[in-house]
C-alpha cells in the first residue's frame, strides 16, 4: 500500500501546465525528495498536495483514500503537514505561540469555553505550551522559547515551521526547500534534523536545490521536469541517470 | 519556566480606574463623557477582535451598533418589550445579519473587503433613515429607560457603573478569547492565511466566527447607548461614526484589548476638547489616523509597552 499517489495529477495555470499528467506512488519509508530544475512544478505540486491549489484532473490518494479537492485544514487533520519555501510564520505571536497554533486540531477550540476560559482551555493550553517548548529544543530552538518570533534570525524561522509542523502530529512532512538561504554549516544541522524528524516516523518529503544535501539524506528521489515525471530511484541512480544529469544536473554532475 | 501570558494586571489596572473615577468627576457632564468612552471602548474591543488580532478591515460596524440600538427603541417605545428582551432580539438579529453577510464578504481582502464592509454599513443606515415609520426616520427616536424588575436606570451616575461593569466584562471576555486556542487561530489567520490552512485552522469559518462575534458586542453597546442616551438618530449607524471606531482601534493599538479602551478614551475626549473647531473634527480624526500610521504603526498602547520591554532588558 503506497502512502501517498498521484494518479494523472494536472494543474495548469493560463496555459502554462506546471503538472502534467503526473502519476508516481511515495510508498511509507523515511525520507523521500522531489527534485528538479526551477519551474519543474515542485511547489505546485506540494500545493496540490496539501489542498492549497484544487487539481485541473487527476487525482490524489493519501493512504489510499482520494483526497482530491480536500480542504488545507480537512488534510491537517488526515496527518499531512508542510513547511513553506517563503517563511510563512505567524509573526504576530511568539515562537511557543506559532508551535502552539500547529496543535488547533487537537485543542479545545469551543466558542463558549474560550471565552468564558474554561478549565479544559487553561489546562489544555498548559500542556500545549510544554509540548510546545519540547518540540522547539527538539529543532534546536530552546534558547528562542519566550521569543518574539520579529526578533529571530532566518535560520532558526525555519526551523520554528518545521517544529510547528511537527506539533499536528503528522504521519508525513513535507518540507519544501529547508535549506534555502542557510550557509553550509545550518544546512549541515538541517541535514541532521531531517534525519531526527524521519526517526521518529515521521515520513519526510523533501523539495530540495542542495543537492549534496537530497544526495545524502534521501533513501528515494522523484525528480520533475515540465510538471513530469523524468526519473525516479536511489540516489546512485538518480546521479548516474544520463537523462537527469543531462536536464538538471548538467555536464559537471557526471564529474562529481 | 513561566510561559503564560500576563493578564490579570491589566484587569485589575482597569477596574481600579473605574472604581476611583468617580471621586474625581466634578458633575454629570464629565460622567456623561465617561460613559460615551466606556460605550466607545465595548465596541472597540470587539471590532480590535476583527481588524487588530484577525487582519480583517470592517468600515462598517456602526451599522451593527445602530441595529442593536433602534431594536432597543423600535421594540422599547413601540410594542413595550422589555429591555433586556429588547436587547437580547438585537443582538440575535445581528447575529443573524452579520452571519449571513459575513458568508460572502469575508472571502474578500484588503481594499475588496474594506468596500464590501463600507457598503454594508453605508445600507444599514439607509434603511434605518428610509424606514421612516419605524425609525422616526432622519430625525430619530425616543427610547424609553432601561427598566430590571421594575427599577429604571436613570442618571449619569447609575449609568456610570453600569456600563463600568459591561466594560470590564468585555475587556474579561476578549482577554479569554484571545489566549485560547481559538485566539491563536484568529491570531493565526492574521500572520499567515496559507500556513493557518496547512495547520488545520479553518480559516474561512474563524473569519465569520470573529466578524459575528465583534457585530454582536457592537449590538450590545448600540442598546446600551440607546437606553442611556434616550435618543437616538441613523447617525449612531453611519459612516462617519464607523470611521471614528477604527480609528479608536488603531490609535490605541491593534491586537491590544487595553489599547482599545485607550484609543475610544482619547477619541471620545478629543472633540469635546475641541468644540471651538467642531467643524474640523473629521480633520483632526483623519490626521490623527495618518499621524498613527506613519510615526507608530502598532498604536499607542504596545508602542509604548515595546518602550518599556527595551528599558527592563
Amino acid at each position: 500500500m503506497s502512502l501517498l499517489r498521484l494518479e494523472n495529477l494536472s494543474r495548469s495555470f493560463g496555459g502554462i501546465d506546471a503538472v502534467d499528467n503526473l502519476s508516481f506512488a511515495v510508498e511509507p519509508g523515511p525520507i523521500h525528495s522531489i527534485i528538479g530544475p526551477n519551474g519543474a512544478g515542485k511547489t505546485t505540486l506540494f500545493n496540490l498536495i496539501t489542498g492549497l491549489y484544487k487539481p485541473s484532473s487527476g487525482k490524489i490518494f493519501f493512504n489510499e483514500s482520494d483526497i482530491t479537492g480536500k480542504h488545507p485544514w480537512q488534510l491537517a487533520g488526515l496527518g499531512l503537514a508542510r513547511t513553506f519555501q517563503n517563511l510563512q510564520i505567524f509573526f504576530n505571536m511568539s515562537a511557543v505561540e506559532n508551535v502552539m497554533v500547529g496543535m488547533h486540531l487537537k485543542s479545545d477550540t469551543r466558542f463558549h469555553a474560550s471565552l468564558l476560559r474554561f478549565k479544559s482551555i487553561v489546562t489544555g493550553d498548559r500542556l500545549n505550551r510544554e509540548r510546545a517548548a519540547e518540540l522547539l529544543n527538539f529543532v534546536d530552538l530552546g534558547d528562542y522559547v519566550g521569543s518574539e518570533t520579529s526578533s529571530m534570525p532566518y535560520g532558526a524561522l525555519k526551523r520554528l515551521e518545521i517544529a510547528r509542523a511537527l506539533a499536528a502530529d503528522p504521519s508525513v512532512l513535507l518540507l519544501d526547500e529547508p535549506a534555502a538561504g542557510l550557509n553550509p554549516a545550518e544546512t549541515e544541522s538541517v541535514d541532521s534534523l531531517i534525519q531526527k524528524v524521519a526517526a521518529n516516523s515521521v515520513t519526510v518529503i523533501l523539495v530540495e536545490h542542495d543537492m549534496r544535501l537530497v544526495m545524502g539524506v534521501s533513501d528515494h528521489i522523484f525528480v520533475l521536469e515540465g510538471g513530469r515525471l523524468l526519473a525516479e530511484g536511489k540516489a546512485y541512480d538518480i546521479r548516474h541517470n544520463p537523462d537527469v544529469v543531462a536536464a538538471y544536473l548538467g555536464e559537471s554532475g557526471r564529474v562529481r | 519556566m513561566n510561559l503564560a501570558t500576563p493578564r490579570t494586571g491589566g484587569m485589575l489596572a482597569l477596574a481600579a480606574v473605574i472604581a476611583i473615577l468617580p471621586l474625581l468627576l466634578p458633575n454629570s457632564f464629565y460622567y456623561d463623557i465617561v460613559i460615551l468612552i466606556g460605550i466607545n471602548a465595548i465596541v472597540c474591543i470587539g471590532l480590535n477582535l476583527l481588524i487588530g488580532y484577525t487582519g480583517q478591515i470592517s468600515l462598517g460596524h456602526a451599522g451593527f451598533f445602530g441595529i442593536g440600538a433602534y431594536f432597543s427603541g423600535i421594540l422599547g417605545a413601540n410594542y413595550g418589550w422589555p429591555a433586556f428582551a429588547s436587547m437580547l432580539a438585537g443582538a440575535a438579529f445581528v447575529a443573524a445579519v452579520s452571519f449571513i453577510i459575513a458568508r460572502p464578504i469575508m472571502k474578500l481582502k484588503g481594499h475588496y473587503l474594506a468596500m464590501g464592509t463600507l457598503g454594508m454599513g453605508i445600507i444599514i443606515s439607509i434603511v434605518l433613515t428610509q424606514e421612516g415609520d419605524l425609525t422616526g426616520g432622519p430625525d430619530g427616536m425616543p427610547v424609553p429607560p432601561f427598566s430590571v424588575f421594575g427599577f429604571s436606570l436613570y442618571g449619569e451616575k447609575t449609568w456610570y457603573w453600569v456600563v463600568g461593569v459591561s466594560l470590564l466584562i468585555t475587556v474579561w471576555l476578549a482577554l479569554n478569547l484571545v489566549d485560547s486556542p481559538v485566539g491563536r487561530a484568529l491570531r493565526s489567520v492574521h500572520g499567515s492565511e496559507v500556513a493557518a490552512e496547512t495547520l488545520g485552522v479553518n480559516v474561512p469559518h474563524y473569519k465569520v466566527q470573529v466578524f459575528v462575534t465583534s457585530a454582536v458586542i457592537a449590538s450590545f453597546a448600540g442598546s446600551l447607548f440607546a437606553h442611556y442616551a434616550g435618543f437616538i438618530t441613523p447617525d449612531e449607524a453611519g459612516f462617519v461614526h464607523s470611521i471614528e471606531l477604527v480609528t479608536m482601534v488603531v490609535l490605541g493599538g491593534m491586537a491590544s484589548t487595553f489599547g482599545a479602551v485607550v484609543g475610544a478614551a482619547i477619541l471620545t475626549v478629543l472633540p469635546q476638547l475641541l468644540t471651538v473647531f467642531h467643524d474640523y473634527e473629521m480633520l483632526v480624526f483623519g490626521t490623527i489616523l495618518i499621524g498613527t500610521m506613519i510615526f507608530m504603526r502598532r498604536g499607542l498602547v504596545p508602542t509604548i509597552a515595546a518602550l518599556f520591554g527595551e528599558r527592563k532588558e
